[in-house]
């Protein structure tokens, strides 16, 4: 059991600054998110917990000690999951999950009988003796984790484990993943890029954007409070809408930011709440079934042309023409601030 | 649990070790040598004494005015670039053959690189007994062509599909794709092939020397074989040296746009 | 029609490519009177058998001739070259792809660029070299020389294929507990054997082409090997054995050409410096 403290950490290739002054506190036995998009340096960072990227400067500690530089993957007490799964073709099921044990030089009867716990843990018994070519993708990725398993580790890292798995798969793995996490409570790190991933599993989020943190908070703080309009968009689908309002009660240079579903006809909501209303001009409504999403404009925006959205649940059966403008609003407890030119939240 | 660092996980010190007994190789067999011959062309060192004395630019003035030279150079320039047109032409239209599938195609891909994989010397030879006489261009280049077909096909699946299609959507015949939309995108690939094609050619000392031995009076010889007559059989190392020395012009070429397309193509395909 | 004109173009690129090949086939299969009549006698055919076939070309060859001393020559030159180039060539190319970083890219390129540097350059070096040596008119020449053209482009072979596999097994076995010396010499080679496997075949190749060198430094006739015997000490004076010559060309191509047809695509990779995926 062990936690990972991140002190200024850097990673430059050449020019691009993958990781870009990290500075991080992963407490002990919590599944921590790393969210990003491609480029934003949560891989690199999770590969130079790992050891298999040398940092350029910067600390990392493992459960109180450094193991930057010098010290090999090995030795670190980490356990990891490719997104490939990076299963040994020429070894079986059985073999692949020994592999660790073997490599600690554990006795022949005690690889064995881990092995047979950790294959149990995750029902993949009967496979035992295949190769991994003749395995489902959710086949492959459970021998991944159970390999990762056996190895007792201290901390787990798990880099998009679940992204080449088909949507259907994916979200029964997400489960079982989070279970087993709770059940061995070992310090998690997960990467990656799908943010309903995230919020889905995450026990705190790190939102990451070219080599910075830009964010970290549980998944309910990254998305009802966001710190600048990076991860107002970047977290939650359809994103946040942002509208610059001339306003006369705001200061110059504001936007303000509320989330889709905030956004609804002024009559669904009751007569004491209070409401900032907008003129919203329809141009099309989709119809998802759950949701309607509704596209159009606010005629009190500085850019009156911008894409809003409001996402209504089903349950709201109220007609929504298109091409009309109609009175929509949004309760002012759901206002977010940003300072237009920073991008940054506003305490308003 | 924590293990000190040892050498067995550096990676610096594991990749100079692997690498050292192929830079030794290099540096030793080729670059020293390759230094060597250019100083060589500078002295008057002889194969049979150990002698080494500083000639200046004797032996590239003696060369320069030796007709027999010019005239090496001459066919040297005209049998690279004659051959290599004819290898573009027979290329190009050898690998839209090709490409279409039709019956009795892996047979005749076995047969076209024949050429290409018998040795140059046995080749020859047998061309001296179907032709018997001096037809060097038609040799190199069929010698070479089945190479650069493959390279031309290769790069042709290599262009996208789609874009070929949208060719084909917009109106485009044959004629046009080829010339407009293939042809351009094979250019990297076409000059890979010419580029080798270039350096095989201008540095063969088999097929010359097989074919006319550089007779009849010295008019067919070629850079490498008038080398390897004044050099090693001639035993005028110093002059053998500086004929060869004119080979380079043509290396440092080629190493240049090897270099220029090889930095065209890592913008596409970095890690 | 246009599927005529397809035929027609494969014929004849087929026919322009495979005629000598036929013309050694029935060479080394005529007989002496059918080969030596063309010229007197205006009815005769050449591309046809106008008396049956023989085997006397071939059995001059293999009892009369030095030829089977060339191919153990060969071998044994091939051998010790394959063997020199794997051990040197296959490490370097791992290195450049995976150890030594940003360096390996440009590093690989220098070595691969030596491998343009013409024979015909090297030559005369080389020859005081194995005269130093003492290694005039002996294998030992060759087997010292010929992977100065197989190691470059081995290594850039290497190290290109190393480019397409991916790094996650090497980097899953450290984690899972070996050091990367043990990952190199446990889990990598298992790894590059398509590799190995391409550039024991470029290397072979290369060795059975070779003929300048060989001709440099080979005097006796049974220190030869094929491509040097065959075109120069099978033709005495004036005096060509053409039946057992094509027999010796045949013989040695076509092994050669089967090979070539399976490795080609592998080679073209390494050509082109990856800016084709064959």
């Amino acid at each position: 059991m062990a936690g990972i403290e991140i002190r200024s950490l850097r990673k430059h290739f050449g020019d691009l600054h993958a990781v870009d002054g990290v500075d991080l506190s992963i407490r002990d036995g919590e599944l921590l998110v790393l969210l990003g998009s491609s480029g934003s340096g949560k891989t690199t960072l999770l590969r130079m917990i790992a050891g298999l990227e040398r940092p350029t400067s910067g600390e990392i500690y493992i459960g109180g000690q450094r193991v930057d530089g010098d010290v090999p993957p090995r030795a670190r007490g980490i356990a990891m999951v490719f997104q490939s799964y990076a299963l040994y073709p020429h070894r079986t099921v059985f073999q692949n999950i020994a592999f660790p044990l073997e490599a600690a030089r554990l006795p022949r009867k005690q690889i064995d009988e881990k092995v047979r716990w950790a294959a149990d843990m995750f029902s993949i018994s009967r496979y035992l003796d295949r190769y991994p070519r003749q395995l489902s993708g959710g086949e492959r990725q459970r021998v991944a984790l159970c390999r990762a398993l056996v190895r007792d580790p201290k901390v787990f890292l798990l880099d998009e484990p679940l992204a080449n798995l088909d949507a259907k798969l994916r979200h029964t793995a997400r489960d079982d993943l989070k279970r087993f996490q709770r059940q061995i409570q070992t310090t998690t790190v997960y990467v990656t890029h799908d943010q309903v991933e995230a919020m889905g599993l995450g026990d705190r989020i790190v939102v990451m954007e070219r080599g910075k943190v830009r964010q970290v908070g549980t998944p309910q703080e990254v998305y009802e409070e966001p710190v600048d309009t990076f991860v107002a968009t970047f977290v939650g689908q359809p994103p946040m809408n942002l509208v610059e309002a001339s306003d006369p009660s705001l200061p110059p240079g504001t936007l303000m930011g509320f989330r889709p579903e905030q956004f609804l006809p002024r009559g669904v909501f009751g007569a004491g709440e209070d409401l900032r209303a907008f003129r919203f001009s329809v141009r099309r409504v989709e119809y998802l079934g759950s949701d309607r999403y509704v596209y159009g404009s606010v005629a009190e925006s500085s850019t009156p042309d911008a894409t809003i959205i409001a996402k209504l649940p089903g349950t709201i059966a109220l007609s929504i023409p298109e091409g009309q403008t109609q009175e929509f609003a949004v309760p002012r407890r759901a206002l977010r601030y940003f300072d237009a030119a920073t991008g940054l939240r506003r305490r308003a | 649990m924590i293990a000190r660092p040892s050498l067995a996980d550096r990676e610096d010190v594991l990749g100079g070790m692997m690498l050292a007994p192929a830079l030794a190789y290099v540096i030793l067999l080729v670059g020293v040598p390759f230094v060597f011959a250019i100083l060589l062309g500078f002295s008057n060192a002889t194969a049979g004494s150990l002698s080494f004395g500083w000639a200046g630019l004797d032996n590239y003035r003696a060369i320069l005015s030796d007709p027999i030279f010019l005239r090496a150079l001459r066919n040297s320039v005209v049998v690279t670039i004659g051959s290599q047109v004819l290898v573009v032409v027979l290329a190009t239209a050898a690998a839209q053959v090709f490409r279409a599938t039709f019956r009795g195609k892996s047979f005749a891909r076995f047969v076209l690189l024949l050429p290409w994989a018998v040795p140059v010397s046995l080749a020859a030879i047998a061309w001296t007994w179907i032709f018997d006489s001096t037809f060097s261009v038609i040799k190199q280049a069929w010698r070479i062509f089945p190479f650069a077909t493959v390279i031309v096909l290769a790069g042709l699946s290599s262009i996208p599909q789609e874009v070929v299609e949208a060719a084909i959507v917009d109106g485009a015949g044959f004629w046009r794709r080829l010339f407009r939309v293939e042809l351009p995108l094979l250019l990297p690939v076409l000059a890979v092939a010419v580029l080798f094609g270039v350096v095989y050619t201008a540095t063969d000392l088999g097929v010359v020397y097989i074919l006319t031995g550089g007779g009849p009076a010295n008019t067919t010889h070629v850079l490498p074989t008038l080398a390897f007559q004044r050099g090693i059989l001639g035993a005028d190392l110093g002059q053998g040296a500086a004929i060869a020395v004119f080979l380079l012009p043509f290396l440092i070429v080629v190493a240049i746009a090897m270099l220029r397309l090889a930095h065209r193509t890592e913008v596409g395909g970095a890690r | 029609m246009k599927r005529v004109a397809l035929y027609g173009a494969a014929l004849g690129f087929t026919v322009f490519a495979g005629f000598p090949f036929y013309w050694m086939l029935i060479t080394a299969f005529k007989q002496n009177r059918d080969l030596y009549v063309g010229a007197t006698d205006l009815s005769h055919i050449p591309w046809i058998f106008n008396d049956p076939p023989t085997l006397e070309h071939v059995k001059l060859l293999l009892w009369q001739t030095d030829f089977p001393r060339w191919v153990l020559n060969t071998l044994v030159v091939v051998v010790a070259v394959v063997v020199i180039t794997v051990a040197v060539a296959v490490p370097a190319g791992y290195s450049l792809a995976r150890l030594v970083g940003r360096w390996g890219e440009r590093l690989g390129m220098g070595i691969f660029f030596t491998y343009l540097i013409p024979p015909t350059l090297l030559f005369v070096p080389f020859s005081r070299l194995v005269s130093l040596l003492g290694l005039q008119n002996s294998l030992g020449a060759l087997i010292l020389i010929y992977p100065t053209m197989t190691i470059p482009f081995s290594t850039w072979l290497v190290m290109g294929f190393l480019r397409s596999v991916p790094w996650d097994i090497e980097e899953q076995a450290m984690i899972d507990g070996y050091s990367r010396l043990a990952v190199i010499l446990k889990v990598a080679p298992r790894l590059i054997v398509p590799g190995i496997l391409t550039v024991v075949v470029f290397s072979f190749t290369l060795v059975l082409q070779e003929f300048v060198y060989a001709l440099t430094f080979i005097s006796s006739v049974n220190k030869m090997t094929v491509s040097l015997g065959v075109p120069i000490a099978l033709v005495r004076g004036d005096v060509y054995h053409w039946g057992a010559l094509m027999a010796a060309a045949l013989f040695t191509s076509i092994p050669l050409a089967i090979i070539y047809n399976a490795f080609i695509d592998r080679f073209i990779q390494g050509f082109t410096m990856g800016a084709v995926k064959g």
